[in-house]
Order: C-alpha cells, then structure tokens, then sequence
C-alpha cells in the first residue's frame, strides 16, 4: 500500500492532492464515460450490471418499493450523474490536483460505482482474491481493473478517514 | 445489535397506531465493497465512532447484516437514500 497512499494525500483541513500516474488517468478517462452512458441508456434497458445502484428498498412490500422508486430514482440517478461531472472535470484538466473533502467524496462514490458495475459483471464472490487472477482468462484484464479500483477506493477512504 | 435501542421498550402499546411502529435501516452483505469503505460510510453519514462503525460492518460481514439506524418512515428512507448513494446495499423493514 506504501505506493498507492501518495496518490491521494491529504494536505491539510478539507484540502487534498490526488496525483495519478498518467496511465490510471488514462485508464479512469475511458472507463468513467462507459459507466456515463451505462446510467444514461442501462436503467430503461434494465441492464442487470446496474442492480447495485439502484437497489430495492422495500425487500418485503413491492408496492411501497415501487413508491420509494418512483420518488428516488431520478434523484439518486442525478446525485451519480453529479459525482461524475466532479471526478471527469478534473480528469479532463490534469492527471489529479487539489481537491474538497466534498470533491475528493464524489471521487470516492463514481469509483466505487464503477467497482459495483464491474464486480457485478464479473459476479464476484466473496473469497476473490488480488493474487488468484489467471493470466490466461479472459477477463483477467477486467480482475486487474477491479482490483486497482478497489486500492484506490482504499487510499481515498483513508485520506478522507483523517478528516473525521 | 446492542447498538441500537428497542424502541417499544417502555411504551404503552395501546397508544401507538401501526403507522407510529418504527423503522429499521438495514444494510446487507455485499462481496464488492471494502470493509475499510462500509466503516467509512457509517461514519460519515450517521456520524457513529470508528469502534461503533466498525462493529456494524464486521456484523453486516460476518453475520450478513445489521441494523444501522432506526426511526419514523421518512428518516428511514433519507438514510436507505443515502446509503444507496453510496452504493450500499440498505433495505428498510418496519419493527
């Protein structure tokens, strides 16, 4: 973890510098787009990836999860939307910068979005682990992007973790 | 969950309708999300201590759920709100 906490570091009161290799900059400026268009055209498709994001409330009443979802929906559809519009603005500018608590907040909840779409698709279990990805399966490149994702959710939720 | 109070304790059943039975939030084990992160978000949005915090998730962890807040249906469903955005996987049932 010695080399991934320098990617966010946190400066001082709500201040923090994310720094990122310019290849994960790369790598997050294709991936954020796709999870774009998946919340813009997956939820009239009812596209099964989504299920995490959009979850039911109500596990025991339909009628009262259909009111909860006919209310909610569009909102926590926006909420995404804006977290987005956060982590690409940035990207968009450099390979990170300085950054909000806030900001750094919507960093943290559109990667870990992309981690729910991903580790959906990928029907993760329980016991996967990092070093277990077979080099010759097909998805492996996707094992090593969830992967990543997933220390960077990490040094994230430390650097915020020191705001508390 | 020692962490959360039983609401009917003390209370005259009588005087409460089924509309005044309070809500509990809970969240379920999902094999996505860290635990580190899970800790995080109920700091952060119920503003519980990271000893409390951590508990919660090592019981969503281990035991496949917890109950992590309680209260009247609206608070109920601006915390199931907020939990989702967050990408948690919260449900609410009445107690």
């Amino acid at each position: 973890m010695g080399l991934f906490t320098k990617r966010v570091k946190r400066l001082g009161t709500d201040r923090f510098r994310i720094t990122l290799p310019t290849h994960e900059a790369e790598l997050l400026r294709t991936l954020l787009p796709q999870l774009r268009g998946l919340l813009t055209t997956g939820l009239s498709e009812n596209d099964p990836s989504l299920n995490r994001l959009f979850p039911t409330a109500y596990a025991n009443d339909p009628e009262l999860d259909a009111g909860y979802q006919a209310l909610v929906r569009d909102e926590l559809l926006e909420k995404r939307f804006a977290s987005l519009d956060v982590i690409e603005t940035l990207l968009a500018e450099a390979d990170g910068g300085e950054v909000s608590g806030e900001e750094l907040s919507a960093w943290m909840r559109a990667i870990n979005d992309l981690r729910l779409v991903l580790g959906t698709r990928l029907d993760v279990g329980e016991d996967d682990d990092p070093s277990d990805i077979d080099p010759e399966d097909p998805e492996a490149q996707a094992w090593a992007i969830y992967h990543y994702l997933a220390m960077l959710v990490s040094v994230i939720v430390d650097a915020l973790t020191e705001e508390l | 969950m020692p962490e959360v109070a039983d609401p009917d304790v003390g209370l005259d059943e009588d005087e409460f309708t089924e509309e005044d039975r309070p809500w509990v939030v809970l969240v379920w084990n999902d094999p996505i999300n860290l635990m580190s992160y899970v800790s995080f978000v109920f700091r952060k949005l119920f503003g519980y201590s990271q000893a409390k915090a951590d508990s919660l998730m090592l019981d969503v962890h281990e035991k496949g759920r917890a109950a992590v807040s309680n209260g009247p249906r609206e608070k109920a469903e601006l915390d199931v709100f907020r939990l989702h955005e967050h990408g948690l996987w919260a449900t609410m049932e009445q107690q």
